[in-house]
């Protein structure tokens, strides 16, 4: 910046004396704000006692969970105690029931090879003796002497444990050694079986087959034509339930949809009895406005369990909820909307000698049908938001199906999918909602042009 | 039409049918606007219908039923269910056990349980609305057009805050809740991130609105952006992020009451048990406090709001 003298800066002192000498709540102002934000802060480090549950954390489970969102693993295992070593795959497993990957080498002696990363990350064993590979080294594990014991140094991706050896391969995956078994977790990046679960008999065909199937392929299951029978794989898919989630999904839109546009029909003729400008009487007003802050200020969550328990779960009880507050917030910024507009055209209506229903119809809709149309959106898109969380405690849509894959821990690649699905709706309906309201702000632009143009 | 018959020249009676030919037309497109979203709607209410648990028509004459064990058997256990007051109800079981939730502060001044929850559903709250408001800030002048002139970057923001504005709050809650093994700490987190993206979009388009004389007066002195955007583009926009903000403040209480109910803790989780059980005394108690308290965060926001930045606190699209 430029430097000035001493002189040219109380001159400009002495020009603006309100801006350099201001009252004191106004100088420190801020700095209380600030004070009492900070000591808010502080109280609040306490209340949630946040050092104590920073300290009880498990970070290491976040890169965990974020894995599992893009990949899946299959674990196969092998018995060493039984008098000739097979792979044994956990049931439901993603490679369907007489899996035969190519990954899980039987060796020519009886040994077995599992490629974990190809062949830079692999085990391979006997009953005997077990060889881990990975980051350049091959590490001989014995498990002759009624415990499986290294010979030589440990490597640090290895933790040799009393009666285990397990040896960790990054994201590749894991390996577990005892005497008696070998246990192999092999990850995979992508979701497993999206398109047709293991039960089905497109499962483990190349989409080229699957394509020369569904063309001219001989009938799968009798009477059925094969394009119908890989609709109904797909969308009864086991694993990943196609068609229940978007059937959910497609709860969850009706439910903002439905409680907007009903919240919206009762709060229109209400507006008019509420706005100060417009009602029959002052108390009616009084009363409505009430009502329209009752309905806002019972929360949405306590609508959604009381319908949920009266008309029991699904998107009914939503959709209600919904309703219900949105009677309260679109009633009260239609209101607000009304006492805002301009009284000439309906003094001009009204000077023609209208009836009061026909003032309003000529001179307060055309005006404020725009901005009401453009609340709406607005409510409703957030509604579509919204609608996702109520779902979860039971209201019906996405939301509870959502919540309750989350719970287990364990089916996060499900979740990512469903999360997917909403992030695609909710930027769809974004948009829609972005759209028509600058289509209609173009409108309301437009006529306050004219207005200004006119005088 | 009366002029109709007027009418005397050609040019005029065109102009008149003309006008009348785009009004039907338009009568048209309305009616047929408003018919087509009838069937919409009543398509979506069967849909709604068939797919819920109990249906409209069977369960609306029980909606009463359900209504009355809402009415306690004594009224004055609503009060004692919400200061913790023993009530002569009590047999021992967990619909009237009110003073077992006592938070003893010090000696035998306790703060009653449902206060307590309450508190902690509004400090949630409060925290994540202060995190949402600190790094939206900074953000939204970096996805000002006016500010900031490299496209890639405001892009990058720009999109960055509607993913986290359009992630689903309860996956973040429910994923931060198996790592911190809390519920409101969680909460804080998932509200915080959301409000990040929902303040920082209001915010950038307040700052694509401001008058860029004071911006071009630095320019010419040599200020650096961080002193454009601090002298020039932060006094005219603080009053209208604070306004945004409280109105932030109202939308999170609600929201931490939602994720309470699915896990976050406080009051929400309280409601869900109570209603769930059929407990009428404290599910009133607790409906009570609820609607009190966001009633009067509500009032008191608008109030402050009004002070801020007048009557344009309430104009459309906030």
């Amino acid at each position: 910046m430029v430097a000035m003298t001493a002189d040219e800066m109380q001159a400009i002192e002495e020009r603006f004396p309100q801006v350099f000498r201001r009252p004191l709540y106004k100088r420190f102002g801020p700095l209380v704000l600030f004070a009492g934000i900070l000591l808010y802060l502080i109280y609040a480090l306490w209340f949630f006692s946040l050092p104590q549950v920073l300290r009880e954390s498990h970070w290491e489970r976040l890169p965990l969970f974020l894995t599992q969102w893009i990949s899946y693993d299959l674990q196969p295992e092998f018995r060493l105690d039984q008098p000739q070593i097979t792979p044994k795959y956990p049931r439901f497993s993603a490679l369907g029931e007489d899996p035969h990957p190519d990954w899980v080498i039987a060796n020519a002696n009886g040994s077995y090879t599992v490629l974990i990363d190809d062949r830079a990350k692999s085990v391979t064993f006997d009953k005997a003796e077990a060889t881990l590979v990975a980051n350049g080294q091959a590490v001989p594990v014995s498990l002759t002497s009624g415990k499986p014991v290294i010979t030589g140094p440990v490597p640090d991706w290895i933790t040799a444990h009393d009666d285990e050896i397990v040896a960790r391969m990054g994201f590749a995956g894991e390996v577990r050694i005892t005497v008696d078994r070998v246990k192999v977790r092999k990850r995979f990046l992508g979701w497993a079986n999206f398109v047709f679960d293991t039960r089905s008999p497109f499962f483990g065909k190349s989409p080229g087959e699957v394509v020369s199937l569904l063309m001219s392929g001989p009938q799968l299951k009798p009477g059925t034509s094969n394009i119908a029978l890989a609709a109904d794989n797909i969308w009864n898919n086991a694993q990943w339930q196609h068609g229940d989630v978007w059937t959910k999904l497609f709860q969850t839109i009706v439910m903002a949809f439905l409680g907007t546009l009903l919240g919206g029909i009762v709060a229109f003729p209400l507006a008019f009895l509420a706005a100060r400008n417009i009602t029959p009487s002052g108390l009616l007003s009084q009363v409505l406005k009430r009502f329209f802050d009752f309905m806002r200020s019972v929360d949405m969550l306590i609508w959604a369990l009381f319908f949920t328990r009266a008309f029991g779960p699904g998107p009914l009880a939503g959709s209600a909820a919904i309703f219900f507050t949105e009677i309260g917030t679109l009633g009260k910024v239609y209101s607000e909307g009304l006492e805002n507009i301009d009284d000439k055209p309906r003094e001009g209506i009204q000077s023609t000698g209208a009836n009061g229903l026909l003032v309003q119809r000529y001179g307060v809709l055309p005006e404020v049908i725009p901005v009401f149309i453009s609340q709406t959106l607005y409510q409703w898109e957030s509604n579509t938001r919204g609608a996702t969380i109520i779902g979860a405690v039971g209201a019906g849509g996405i939301g509870l199906k959502l919540w309750e894959a989350m719970r287990t821990n364990s089916n996060w690649a499900n979740v990512f999918y469903m999360v997917l699905l909403v992030l695609l709706v909710v930027f769809i309906f974004d948009n829609i909602s972005n759209f028509l309201r600058r289509r209609l702000s173009r409108t309301i632009h437009d006529y306050n042009r004219i207005q200004a143009e006119q005088g | 039409m009366t002029i109709s018959a007027t009418i005397r020249s050609d040019a005029t009676r065109r102009t008149a049918d003309s006008w009348r030919r785009q009004t039907s037309l338009r009568r048209f497109y309305t009616a047929l606007g408003i018919g087509l979203l009838l069937i919409a709607m009543c398509t979506a209410m069967w849909f709604a219908d068939e797919a819920n648990a109990g249906h409209f028509f069977d369960r609306l004459p029980h909606i009463l039923d359900f209504l009355s064990w809402l009415v306690p058997k004594d009224w004055n256990d609503v009060w004692r269910a919400l200061f913790d007051i023993a009530s002569p109800h009590d047999k021992g079981s967990q619909e009237f056990n009110f003073p077992l939730g006592r938070v003893y502060l010090w000696g035998g001044f306790y703060l009653p349980e449902y206060f307590e929850l309450m508190l902690t559903t509004l400090n949630v709250a409060l925290v994540s609305t202060f995190i949402g408001f600190v790094f939206a800030v900074p953000f939204s002048f970096i996805a000002a057009r006016n500010l900031t002139p490299s496209p890639v970057l405001r892009l990058v923001v720009k999109r960055f805050m509607e993913l986290l504005r359009a992630f689903p709050e309860i996956v973040i809650a429910g994923l931060f809740a198996a790592i911190l093994s809390t519920g409101p700490v969680a909460a804080i987190i998932a509200i915080g991130l959301h409000s990040i993206g929902a303040l920082g979009k209001l915010f950038y388009e307040i700052n694509e609105n401001i008058d860029m004389r004071a911006e071009e007066g630095l320019r010419a002195v040599g200020a650096n952006w961080f002193e454009r955007v601090r002298f020039a583009g932060l006094p005219q926009v603080l009053p209208n992020f604070m306004s945004y903000a409280l109105l932030r403040i109202e939308i999170n209480v609600r929201i931490s009451t939602i994720i309470g109910a699915v896990g976050g803790g406080g009051i929400g989780e309280e409601l869900k048990l109570s209603i769930s059980r059929g407990f009428g005394a404290k599910t009133l108690a607790l409906v009570l406090l609820l609607f009190t308290t966001i009633f009067l965060v509500d009032q008191f926001s608008a109030w402050l709001r009004r002070k801020l930045v007048g009557e344009q606190a309430f104009m459309m699209g906030a």
